[in-house]
């Protein structure tokens, strides 16, 4: 579904990714870990089409097609969306209008926005004033609404309480597994593929992961389970688990 | 009474602020336009009057007031008990008492607009409002440049009185067949004691017209003005720049004025409000676009008494280069304690806002478009649903993407 070769980006006249390859194949979900500041926020940036992301080098194909120098809205089209960590601002843009337009004219996710704990936020600005739960709740139902294919999901858990927690694991849950299929959890058989950063672990309770990737100084690593990744990161940090997998390779 | 003489002088006189216009170049604007019984009748000015925020049934409207040039061609009241809407002229045959107000807020001689239209006696509307009357649905008056080469001369006159209450819905436009031609329309506004007054103005001209409206507001105790002023659509050279004297303790004025500036438009646009009794308050916000023309932003306050409020904002996007955008906020203080202040920016949209619009699959153009549509009119408040539609239609049409 997404394959990326050789990428390199610069951002801000630096350059922060230094050869990326990466693959997500169709309906898996990939975990990212590595320490803040090793690129993967860069990293689903540059798969976004972010302006402020500078491809260098290499190359981003999703669902077969050389997306590298598209657009945003382009990118969005095919089928790629982001849950990002820090939104702008927008003044005067109502979220409403945003999950209106960007439902192509499909309401149901409007309404459902009480679901998503989002009762009179639809007539707010966008993200104007909203605490970090709410920003996490109105990108998922924006994302909802959306409908991708492959979604970017930065720090979906970060800085929000332990309620609102179960409430985005579910809502990430449903963005990411056939509706249509009964159970929840594994055993269904997911029909969106993702790229997630976690530092805690704490949303794979809810969505499983298939395989993960450490990052550091942009560069990937490795790759492994991702519990066994995690486990590794939990008891011996970025720089133990670094050590070792580099005398292995 | 003004000395002619003294008044014809200041023919000569050139206005503070924006190009100088002569208006001797221009014919005479038609007197006596064609009558309409009924706006739906009006088949050739039917479109530019909705343009422009007019509701051609005359449904959630008290009335309708449309001039023609110089003439009056419509005049509509279905709120006889509590307002009287006639042609000025007519009003001043008819009360005696209007030179207690007639030319009181405006100055003839405050230049050659002003002394042009004292010296023709012009016509315009006479909107009175009695005293506690409050009216639930607007009043709508629209002024029509129509012929072209001409100048059309206004003075209106708005009285609220103690207690009552009203909204004016008011729109200027040229018809298809103007475009090189001068409006120049005064208006004196007077809001009594407890009275309060909304006043929408919605203009849409054509790529050389030029446009000198002299707009004066006289506020009593506890009295209530808010401006609203649009301008979306290209234009000649136009300047503006209406007052608010707040005499009454507790009054307040408050101007909101949006303008997109075209290429080959030339706006200078503001307001000023004075400040001259006790626990008065004011806002003037200025929300611009830029997209080729220019334009002047202009924003004083003045506080002359104690216990005044005021917040004066202008700010300007600018879609690309080849404009120009000049803010000009100014606050003047006499006394002490006075609590006032601005803030003015300009700058382009921010990139990131627009590429989180796009990853939701909204085009850049429909991005930028949703961005300053919110940026213009999301802020303004108090601002007629009705006009709303028109706004965003406007930006539709003004392409910002591109």
């Amino acid at each position: 579904m997404l394959e990326i070769k050789d990428l390199h980006v610069e951002a801000g006249e630096k350059e922060i990714l230094k050869g990326i390859n990466l693959t997500v194949k169709e309906g898996e979900t990939c975990v990212l870990f590595g320490p803040n500041g090793s690129g993967k926020s860069t990293l689903l940036a540059a798969i976004m089409g972010y302006g402020t992301c500078k491809v260098t080098k290499g190359t981003i194909a999703f669902k077969g097609q050389d997306i590298t120098n598209m657009t945003v809205d382009q990118r969005a089209k095919l089928g790629i969306g982001m849950m990002m960590q820090r939104p702008p601002n927008v003044v005067g843009v109502k979220l409403g209008d945003i999950v209106k337009v960007a439902g192509k004219g499909d309401d149901s996710a409007i309404k459902n926005a009480a679901k998503f704990k989002l009762n009179g936020f639809l007539e707010r600005d966008v993200n104007v004033g909203f605490s970090g739960g709410e920003i996490k709740r109105s990108e998922l139902l924006q994302l909802t609404a959306q409908k991708p294919e492959f979604v970017l999901l930065d720090e979906p858990e970060s800085g929000v309480d332990l309620e609102t927690i179960d409430l985005i694991g579910a809502k990430v849950h449903d963005l990411l597994y056939d509706p249509k299929a009964c159970g929840v959890g594994n055993a269904v058989k997911r029909h969106v593929a993702s790229l997630v950063i976690t530092h805690t672990g704490q949303i794979l309770d809810y969505i499983g992961a298939d395989c993960a990737y450490i990052m550091r100084d942009g560069l990937i690593l490795c790759s492994g389970r991702p519990m066994d990744l995690l486990k590794d990161i939990r008891e011996k940090g970025y720089g133990e688990c670094v050590k070792c997998r580099m005398v292995k390779m | 009474m003004q000395n002619g003489e003294d008044v014809k002088k200041a023919l000569g006189k050139t206005a503070a602020y924006g190009s100088d216009i002569d208006i001797d170049r221009f014919d005479e604007g038609t007197y006596k336009p064609e009558q309409y019984e009924n706006l739906e009748d009006a088949k050739e000015y039917k479109d530019r009057m909705t343009d422009v925020g007019m509701a051609t049934d005359e449904n959630n409207r008290s009335g309708s007031i449309i001039f023609i040039d110089n003439g009056m061609s419509h005049c509509s009241n279905k709120e006889q008990e509590g307002v009287e809407l006639m042609s000025t002229n007519d009003a001043r045959k008819k009360y005696d008492w209007l030179k207690d107000y007639y030319w009181t807020a405006v100055d003839p001689q405050k230049d050659k607009y002003t002394a042009k239209t004292y010296l023709e006696d012009s016509d315009g509307y006479f909107i009175h409002v009695k005293a506690g009357y409050a009216v639930k649905n607007p009043v709508q008056t629209c002024m029509l440049l129509n012929k072209n080469k001409s100048i059309q001369n206004l003075h209106n006159i708005i009285i609220v009185d103690e207690g009552a209450s009203l909204e004016i819905i008011t729109g200027c436009a040229t018809s298809s067949h103007a475009n090189d031609a001068l409006h120049v329309g005064v208006s004196e506004i007077f809001v009594k004691d407890n009275a309060s007054l909304k006043f929408s103005m919605i203009h849409n001209w054509n790529t050389e017209t030029g446009v000198r409206p002299r707009t004066v507001a006289k506020m009593g105790k506890d009295a209530h003005f808010i401006n609203n002023y649009v301008l979306l659509n290209p234009v000649g050279s136009l300047q503006s720049y209406p007052a608010a004297l707040l005499n009454g303790e507790g009054s307040s004025a408050a101007f909101n004025t949006m303008c997109l500036s075209h290429k080959g438009s030339n706006i200078d646009t503001g307001g000023m409000v004075v400040l001259n009794a006790k626990k008065t308050s004011a806002e003037i916000m200025s929300r611009s676009i830029v997209k080729g023309g220019q334009i002047i932003a202009r924003g004083r306050l003045v506080g002359n008494a104690p216990g005044a409020k005021a917040h004066l904002e202008c700010r300007s996007i600018m879609i690309d280069d080849g404009g120009s955008s000049i803010a000009i906020p100014e606050l003047e203080a006499h006394v002490a304690d006075v609590e006032m202040t601005h803030e003015a920016a300009v700058g382009k949209i921010a990139r990131d806002q627009i590429e989180y619009l796009m990853s939701r699959g909204i085009s850049e153009d429909d991005a930028v478009s949703m961005i300053v549509k919110g940026f213009l009119s999301g802020s303004i408040n108090g601002l007629p649903l009705s006009l709303k539609k028109e706004i965003d239609a406007a930006i539709e049409k003004a392409n910002l993407g591109s």
